[in-house]
């Protein structure tokens, strides 16, 4: 029996230069945030970030690891603009797909259902076509009109955070909200899910607690434990974002070492310190998730 | 006028942009649309659908902020995925705050600049507003009326679509598609309703003239001669707005 269990370390040596990267969850909210502080320890580089984003995408741009950014916005939604992807953009320093937020859903479910584009009406009118050269329009055989052709977003690898997984890969979110996860993990080759509690399988016996798992575990390639390693992206029910934490985060773009001072505080220092100096695992699951 | 006084006249007077929709998905990005689309459930379409903001449809507006002991009523689950089922079956009207606007009706959120690969600022990205513009209706509100947001050429990106036919594909009638109903802001309301779909002076808020308005526009507007003032909230209305609004966040909306 297949015993996916690794260590983020065992993930990022599965990543390689170049590679084309998924970051599931969406802006500050179930981002695999542990996995992506693994990234930014690591020698990666020219990576293609494809995501959402929040600060997964703004870690990785500050840290100089990003090639290419393919999204549709960049937000930690409560500091509305993303203040190191900001800088990144502002200075030329990365490559761009931009795109719709559902253009980029089409782009995902075309990867992970083997085709090489889907047609839509989406980004037509707009300044979409123009700023991306690779999108082409294509001719219906049913009717008169063009339309965007949006192609696959085929992904090297998938990183999610996941509530709860099993070691064989079976892994079940029971916040209020899939995000595009399952999108993101069929779109790629391979999918490591760090997950906030390892569990038995006999645990999605009960009840409908199966109802909760969004995809098959064929689809998962590896499980890492790391207990609010969505931090400090929410993981709903279980913990909400760190408001705190993020605005000390945004404030530190305003200095011209700012990251590098984060960098020590946060990243050098080990995933088991991080814990330590954010307040805590018992601090983290007292995170009210946010009211709107 | 007061800012507080402004704000409320504003929300009732944007409450009516989804009075005659019917059974659609009303989303109101921000707290002065986030209200407007309560208050028009609430009184002139109780057909109306609403979100909690988060994940699911409600049965009634959730007022904004910390809910004390307020408990929402779903009514349907509305994740982020399934946003997008509705959003391209056209049932849906957004009220959205664009950073720039042009006279086409074409508006702007993802970055200022004359340089695309290297923004001057760069701001969210396009979200979602290519597909929301050319699925279903959308509004504008926008608080701060100077011609730095009404631009004098096009917008810098154009994140949502417009009146304009140059930019459509080979058998597309833009007629058909681009849906642009009402402009809410600090000075004025505006629609696309002139000849050819010029942008017209709806109404005015008190002690603000056409003049005034065309004055921080970028671009000529329609004046009829006779332009209206937006009206003075009602008792009822102010009640709900407060209802909805029990923290007040709506006191900063215009900037104060």
């Amino acid at each position: 029996m297949a015993d996916k269990r690794m260590g983020a370390a065992d993930v990022v040596a599965q990543l390689h230069d170049g590679m084309t990267i998924g970051i599931g969850g969406w802006g500050p909210r179930r981002k695999p945030m542990a996995l992506v502080r693994e990234i930014l320890r690591s020698p990666l580089k020219d990576l293609t970030i494809v995501a959402y984003g929040g600060a997964d995408v703004g870690m990785l741009c500050a840290a100089g690891k990003v090639r290419k950014v393919v999204f549709a916005f960049v937000s930690l939604d409560f500091i509305p603009l993303e203040p190191y992807f900001r800088l990144a953009r502002q200075h030329g320093a990365v490559e761009t797909m931009e795109v719709d937020e559902g253009l980029f859903l089409l782009g995902l479910k075309a990867a992970g259902w083997g085709l090489p584009f889907i047609p839509t009406r989406v980004g037509l009118g707009t300044d979409v076509p123009k700023v991306n050269p690779s999108l082409k329009l294509v001719d219906s055989p049913y009717d008169d009109k063009q339309w965007l052709a949006m192609p696959a977003l085929p992904l090297d690898v998938a990183l999610v955070h996941v509530d709860r997984a099993d070691a064989r890969g079976v892994c079940q979110v029971k916040g209020p909200d899939l995000y595009m996860d399952d999108l993101f993990v069929r779109a790629a080759k391979a999918t490591y899910a760090s997950c906030d509690e390892l569990v038995d399988g006999s645990v999605f016996e009960a009840g409908d607690e199966a109802r909760y798992v969004p995809w098959e575990r064929s689809e998962t390639t590896g499980v890492v434990h790391l207990p609010c390693g969505a931090h400090p992206s929410s993981c709903a029910p279980l913990y909400g974002f760190d408001v705190a934490h993020f605005k000390e985060y945004a404030a530190s773009a305003k200095d011209a070492d700012g990251w590098q001072r984060y960098v020590e505080r946060y990243v050098a220092c080990g995933e088991a310190e991080y814990l330590a100096r954010v307040g805590g695992e018992a601090a983290i699951r007292q995170l009210a998730p946010p009211v709107f | 006028m007061t800012d507080a006084t402004l704000i409320d006249r504003i929300i009732c007077a944007a409450a009516e942009a989804w009075k005659d929709d019917g059974e659609v998905l009303a989303t109101g990005i921000g707290v002065v649309p986030r209200l407007a689309a309560s208050l028009c459930m609430a009184t002139l379409n109780p057909d109306l659908m609403m979100t909690d903001s988060e994940a699911f449809i409600v049965r009634e507006p959730v007022p904004i902020g910390p809910r004390g002991d307020y408990r929402v009523k779903r009514e349907s689950a509305m994740g982020f995925a399934r946003i997008f089922d509705n959003v391209w079956s056209g049932k849906r009207h957004a009220m959205v705050g664009p950073t720039q606007v042009d006279r086409w009706g074409q508006a702007n959120i993802s970055m200022i600049g004359a340089d695309y690969a290297r923004p001057k600022v760069m701001m969210l990205g396009v979200r979602g507003f290519p597909g929301n513009s050319i699925s279903h209706a959308n509004s504008f509100f926008v608080p701060h009326h100077n011609p730095r947001v009404f631009v004098a050429g096009e917008v810098d990106m154009v994140a949502s679509v417009g009146y304009k036919p140059d930019r459509f594909p080979r058998g597309w009638n833009y007629e058909d598609v681009v849906d642009i109903r009402r402009v809410y802001t600090n000075l004025a309301v505006l629609d696309f309703s002139g000849p050819g779909h010029q942008v017209r002076l709806v109404a005015v808020h008190p002690g603000v003239t056409p003049q005034a308005v065309q004055e921080a526009t970028g671009f000529p507007l329609q004046i009829p001669d006779a332009v209206p003032t937006t009206p003075q909230p009602t008792a009822a209305q102010l009640a709900l707005i407060a209802r909805f609004d029990p923290h007040n966040l709506r006191a900063h909306a215009l900037g104060a």
